[in-house]
């Protein structure tokens, strides 16, 4: 076969990645211009401080220090990244990741103070709960056609309520935060496996740093190269095709949208159960993690290796917007940056179907 | 001296990486002349008309409007030129009403309010000078094909276009409302438009058309005036050989019974009333039964019902001598049967994986495929499409890489017939396997069909087309309304029998 001279921007790899490039640098700049617009004297080093993240700090070990706790925030995001993603190849938008991370917090917790477990057997029991709450927006999709966005939004409330309750139960008894695990739970601390000492002694980094990253490769794995990707994909691009070739595209729908939560639900295990943060009862919006997910993972091209790199860089950004100077802006500045970069992530496809259309007018259609 | 062409394409070239779409291609449309362009799939039709709707720009040429030249950069600039389009699939808004279609773009407003009254006027008006009736009022989803069709007609004469273009307007009419549709064809050019009319049907373009422009391979091949010329001629130009229109295939005698349907039901998705109602056939080894019939009368139903896209709702379905009544659509396909949809984009493909994971769409999970830890053996897939695409001659920009999407539709077509018959079948379910596709194609098909028969397998063939009811199969069972109406011999009946029966005239007495 010949090989044809085709046009540098349609190659599908250079156009996700260049895609992915201008819309960081559009989000910088757009928060760029809000901190002008708020303060113009410090907006430069605001911005500079954002995207040093860790890197503001002069001390090496300290800045390795604080890059491992970028990290430790990084494997969570990158696991509902992937959740998202893999229910994105099959057709399905699981918004409810952010539902499915709190029952797996929920879960993960309640069973490390409670019961008392080993880490491995709450991240199951996490997994389990994420993949239930996943099966039953499947199940409604499936058989009674309700749109899994509709009943992922709502699962995602029930699951915030419905753990506050029950982790009431484990909280501490003069504040709404659930006990410490490294005191009250510690067979449930993820082991480090010596991974703390390369990040200055950061106690908070664990094996779910490489698992998270591991588990990435293990989803690009099954979506490309097993049969079972195959009919995944397929029943994603073509529904009715899936059914005429005899899949079970029913079943389908609903084993992805329970792979999904499980791998939410395990994010949300490799946070908490690293001692990093305490679950607050008291809290009346769904964390953010899920739906930070959607947008790491069309950032990362919904590529599970592209969205490795995306979800550190959006958690770097959000760290990096913790270190503003405050004395300038108020200290919600950190989270309106970052939001707008990420809501600019969102941009990711547009900004490809944009190039594939200059491309093929200019080089014509293949 | 005015110049006798409304528009002129001179000279056009466009080239693709890798193809030349348009080679020096010239195309004349006198004023008031239904001219024909013919060519088969990846000829270069649709590429000419891009450029004419500016959606390209050519390498080499030029378009001319009444003689002077023209820059047509966007759609936007072709409609100012009056030009206008009827797609073959059709751009409406389903919910809307038919005239709330036809000012879609164009509405008439006072203060930014809609007009419609003086719109309704102009439409009535139109529709009673060109005789293409229609209901304002009723909305796009409720109405017939045929209705939509004079739905899009009315919107380019509603925007006063000159030049009108029909893209294989009739691949979606029953008989009926091509005749119809043909009638108001002449009706447009009698009251002075210019119709561009794009088709492969040989039989269309002689009954309406004064010129006809060939196209083939992206090259120009001629213009000859219709009535100097003959069906034969034209379809040497387009696929340059002479081409069959009898099906080649000789006497056989059936032998066992394949497939065995007994009073088989199927509800149905839009009425209270059964859509196949108590049918009963046979299908033996060695011959081809084809179901007749005008298009809604159960045909797609019966298809669903038989090949497991739908439960049926009673009845005994056999296959080989087992009963599938209840069978998956896996169990189906893995104990014999074969199915080319009916919708090739809807059911046959997924247009976004590649022609080799297409290929084997049906086949991926058995052990040449897939490794019993799950894997893809994508080696062997590669090798797999590689002789089919080989044996059955299914064309394509890079093999077995190809999305599927980008292909064209007769090699959709191929690619399919290739899946389904190297699963060496003992049934083959072919629904209208040659809708939408040119004559080569179509050739290439039916003799396909006539060698799986030979091979002693059972085909069984749904077909709207006449021409093809009456030369392929060895018995016609036609259906109305949901039942099987008669038993036709294709040696012995006609058109106009075979009429009778598909309108409901006629029927067997059981």
């Amino acid at each position: 076969m010949k090989k044809e001279k085709r046009s540098f921007l349609q190659n599908n790899v250079v156009q996700s990645l260049l895609a992915s490039l201008i819309c960081i640098v559009l989000g910088l700049f757009i928060g760029f211009i809000v901190l002008l617009f708020i303060n113009p004297s410090g907006a430069v080093d605001a911005i500079l401080t954002i995207i040093k993240n860790f890197m503001v700090f002069p001390n090496g070990n300290i800045a390795l220090k604080y890059l491992g706790n970028t990290l430790v925030k990084t494997a969570p995001l990158l696991m509902c990244a992937l959740s998202v993603l893999f229910s994105y190849k099959v057709g399905l938008f699981n918004i409810g990741a952010a539902g499915q991370y709190v029952i797996g917090a929920g879960v993960a917790v309640y069973a490390a103070l409670a019961w008392q477990l080993p880490w491995w057997l709450c991240a199951l029991l996490a997994m389990a709960a994420g993949a239930a709450l996943g099966a039953v927006s499947g199940l409604l999709k499936s058989y009674f056609n309700v749109n899994e966005v509709i009943s992922g939004i709502m699962l995602n409330w029930i699951s915030l309520y419905s753990m506050n309750m029950l982790l009431v139960k484990v909280k501490e008894d003069t504040s709404p935060y659930t006990k410490q695990i490294a005191i009250h739970g510690k067979a449930a601390l993820l082991p480090s496996l010596g991974l703390d000492k390369l990040f200055y002694n950061n106690k908070y980094v664990t094996i779910a740093v490489p698992l998270a990253v591991l588990i990435a490769v293990l989803v690009w794995v099954v979506l490309e190269k097993t049969k079972f990707g195959y009919e995944l994909k397929a029943t994603g691009m073509n529904k009715n095709a899936a059914k005429y070739s005899g899949m079970a595209e029913k079943r389908n729908i609903i084993v992805t949208l329970m792979i999904g939560g499980a791998l939410a639900a395990l994010g949300a295990t490799m946070f908490y159960l690293s001692g990093y943060e305490q679950w607050a009862t008291s809290q009346s919006s769904v964390p953010g993690m899920g739906f930070n997910g959607i947008a790491a993972a069309f950032l990362g091209g919904l590529n599970p290796i592209g969205t490795i790199f995306a979800s550190f860089f959006i958690q770097h950004i959000t760290e990096g917007g913790a270190y503003v100077d405050k004395t300038m802006y108020s200290s919600q500045i950190s989270d309106l940056i970052s939001s707008l970069i990420i809501y600019l992530c969102g941009f990711v496809l547009f900004m490809k179907h944009v190039m594939s259309k200059h491309a093929a007018k200019k080089g014509g259609k293949e | 001296m005015e110049n006798p062409y409304a528009i002129e394409m001179l000279n056009i070239t466009k080239v693709f990486p890798g193809i030349v779409a348009n080679d020096d291609i010239t195309l004349q449309l006198k004023k008031g002349e239904i001219h024909a362009l013919l060519g088969e799939n990846g000829a270069g039709k649709s590429t000419l008309m891009s450029v004419l709707f500016g959606l390209y720009q050519p390498e080499k040429g030029v378009i001319k409007k009444d003689g002077k030249e023209v820059k047509v950069n966007n759609p936007n600039d072709a409609n100012e030129l009056g030009i206008g389009m009827v797609h073959q699939h059709f751009k409406l808004v389903e919910c809307f009403s038919v005239l709330d279609n036809i000012i879609l773009g164009v509405e008439p407003c006072k203060h930014g309010f809609l007009q419609k009254n003086a719109a309704r006027k102009k439409v009535l008006e139109l529709s009673e000078k060109y005789g293409l009736q229609v209901n304002p009022d009723a909305i796009i989803e409720d109405i017939t094909v045929g209705m939509q069709q004079r739905t899009e007609i009315l919107k380019m004469l509603y925007r006063d276009n000159e030049i009108l273009i029909f893209d294989e307007p009739t691949a979606v009419l029953t008989p009926q409302e091509i005749e119809e549709l043909m009638k108001i064809m002449k009706n447009l050019v009698a009251e002075g438009k210019s119709i561009l009319f794009i088709s492969h049907k040989l039989n269309e373009i002689m009954s309406v058309a004064d010129r006809c422009t060939v196209l083939r391979k992206g090259k120009y091949v001629g213009t000859v005036e219709i009535k100097d010329t003959t069906k034969e001629e034209l379809s040497r130009m387009m696929v340059g050989r002479d081409v069959d229109f009898v099906v080649q295939k000789e006497e056989k005698t059936p032998g066992e019974v394949i497939f065995d349907v007994e009073n088989l039901s199927v509800g149905s998705k839009t009425s209270k009333k059964d859509a196949v109602k108590n049918v009963s056939f046979r299908v033996r080894a060695g011959e081809i039964v084809c179901i007749a019939g005008i298009d809604g009368n159960g045909q797609t139903e019966l298809v669903y019902g038989l090949t497991g896209l739908e439960p049926v709702k009673s009845g005994k379905i056999a296959l080989c001598g087992k009963d599938i009544t209840k069978a998956s659509i896996r169990k189906r396909n893995t104990s014999g049967m074969s199915h080319i949809p009916e919708d090739r984009h809807k059911h046959g493909l997924v247009l976004d994986y590649t022609l080799e994971d297409n290929i084997v769409l049906q086949r991926y999970f058995e052990p040449e495929f897939t490794g019993k830890t799950g894997f893809l053996k994508r080696g062997n897939i590669r090798a797999y499409a590689e002789r089919l695409i080989e044996q059955y001659d299914v064309r394509s920009g890079q093999g077995p890489v190809t999305l599927a999407r980008s292909m064209s539709g007769g090699n959709q077509q191929k690619a399919i017939i290739a899946r389904e018959i190297d699963k060496d079948p003992q049934l083959l379910v072919a629904v209208q396997p040659t809708r939408g596709l040119d004559v080569g194609a179509i050739e290439y098909i039916h003799r396909q069909l006539v060698a799986q028969r030979d091979a002693g397998r059972g085909v069984l063939l749904v077909s709207l087309e006449l021409e093809e009811v009456l030369s392929v199969p060895d018995r016609i069972l036609v259906m109305y309304e949901g039942e099987i109406v008669g038993e036709l011999d294709p040696k012995t009946t006609t058109a106009e029998e075979l009429g009778l029966y598909m309108s409901g005239a006629k029927r067997e007495e059981k």
